[in-house]
């Protein structure tokens, strides 16, 4: 007999965003008609991949790619990737990508007339520590402009990527700074329903983590699925 | 049970210039020396018109074979201009379910793209392997149609493909995990 990993509680309602959400147009055409199947969790799902430092070594400062300053806003953005129950998530990776100061990504699908910055690529990669903790140093990211309605702008934000323990608990999201004026104008911010859960994808001001004389703090805790309390059995 | 104290962090789409994190090698499984059954896994990703999704991540996992120092189970890979993508593993095999159930040999996927808030999980299992009509979860699918949208069909030696419908008609069956 072996005892799997304990499965994943369902996520909590309205604190995610529909896939049919309308007010974003490239949903239109992008989103199952028919409701997702509810399946039974196995070791398929609540296992998953690890990726490791060997592999994937960490790049914790997005600014000095060259060995030149990124031209831009330098800060500093840290946390804990927790779960639903707050215990830390240790050694996990977060993938990081993010637009340049002037609001332009270091990719050939983005046209946005902004200039490049020769010193900023706009990738990271960090791993939270033993008791869930991560840092990463890049440059505040600049708005830009994008297709979906008329003078529409996406808000400054940082892009991430995460694992967790269990291939349930996959967590794409993006990171929004305070007092942004676009985030009430913004259809991929506003499409989760529920306005606390909205609103914890705004990073706080840090300035703890604010450091004299080089950059301001930002604080921003991730929290992945929990797990029930009890493993599921294979005989 | 308990309520949670915390609220699992709200799902973003992963935009279009997710590439910034692709890295090529990941799409490749065997590239640090696994040996079995080596397979390539192909695919077309199509939207509700019909028309290739040419933008999106899509991730495999595999608990069989398992996870090991040759062989991390796990792969990332784009869609092309036509909407295609490739990986190349090693064949899974049967895996362990719930109770005394065997679960058929399959893979995990999920695809992310620009206009897709909340990555959309299916299954990809194997045409003709006697377990699939025992599986746990091909068996909560009625319609053999919709069951179809799950199975891949060899394309050759060693070689699989699953195409991918996001809307409409052979819409892919999605799953809530």
């Amino acid at each position: 007999m072996t005892v799997d990993a304990a499965g994943f509680r369902p996520l909590q309602p309205r604190t995610q965003p529909p896939n049919d959400s309308p007010e974003y147009g490239s949903t239109r055409l992008r989103h199952p008609a028919r409701p997702a199947l509810r399946i039974p969790q196995s070791v398929t799902e609540t296992t998953g991949p690890v990726l490791s430092p060997k592999h994937f070594p960490p790049m914790p400062d997005l600014t000095m790619l060259t060995g030149q300053a990124a031209m831009g806003e330098r800060i500093i953005v840290r946390g804990r990737v927790v779960d639903e129950d707050n215990r830390p998530v240790p050694s996990t990776i977060i993938e990081i990508w993010q637009a340049n100061a002037a609001g332009r990504y270091d990719h050939p699908g983005d046209t946005h007339d902004a200039p490049l910055d020769p010193n900023f690529h706009g990738e990271g990669r960090v791993f939270s520590d033993e008791d869930g903790w991560y840092q990463f140093t890049t440059i505040k990211p600049g708005a830009y402009p994008w297709g979906n309605h008329h003078n529409a702008w996406r808000p400054n934000h940082i892009h991430y990527s995460l694992f967790g323990t269990g291939f349930a608990q996959r967590l794409i999201t993006q990171m929004y700074f305070p007092g942004d004026p676009l985030l009430p104008l913004d259809p991929i911010f506003l499409a989760t329903p529920d306005a606390a859960a909205r609103n914890r994808l705004i990073a706080s001001f840090d300035i703890e983590a604010t450091q004299p004389a080089w950059a301001l703090g930002y604080r921003f805790d991730f929290v992945l699925r929990g797990r029930n309390a009890t493993p599921m059995e294979n005989t | 049970m308990a309520a949670p104290r915390l609220t699992a962090t709200a799902s973003q789409t992963i935009g279009p210039f997710w590439h910034l994190i692709e890295h090529a090698e990941m799409a490749d499984l065997l590239r640090f020396g696994a040996t079995g059954e080596a397979i390539t896994v192909t695919g077309t990703i199509t939207d509700g018109a019909g028309q290739p999704v040419a933008d999106a991540a899509v991730e495999i996992w595999q608990s069989s074979p398992p996870v090991s120092d040759s062989f991390p189970a796990y792969g990332r890979a784009r869609t092309d201009t036509a909407g295609r993508f490739e990986f190349r593993t090693l064949k899974p095999g049967p895996v362990p379910g719930l109770g005394n159930a065997q679960q058929a040999p399959h893979l995990a996927v999920t695809i992310m793209a620009r206009g897709i808030l909340r990555g959309l999980t299916t299954r990809l299992y194997f045409q003709g392997e006697p377990l699939n009509d025992t599986d746990p979860v091909l068996s909560l699918i009625d319609d053999p149609a919709q069951r179809a949208t799950l199975l891949a069909r060899p394309a050759g030696p060693g070689a699989w493909t699953l195409d991918i419908r996001l809307q409409g008609e052979n819409e892919t069956v999605f799953m809530d995990i």
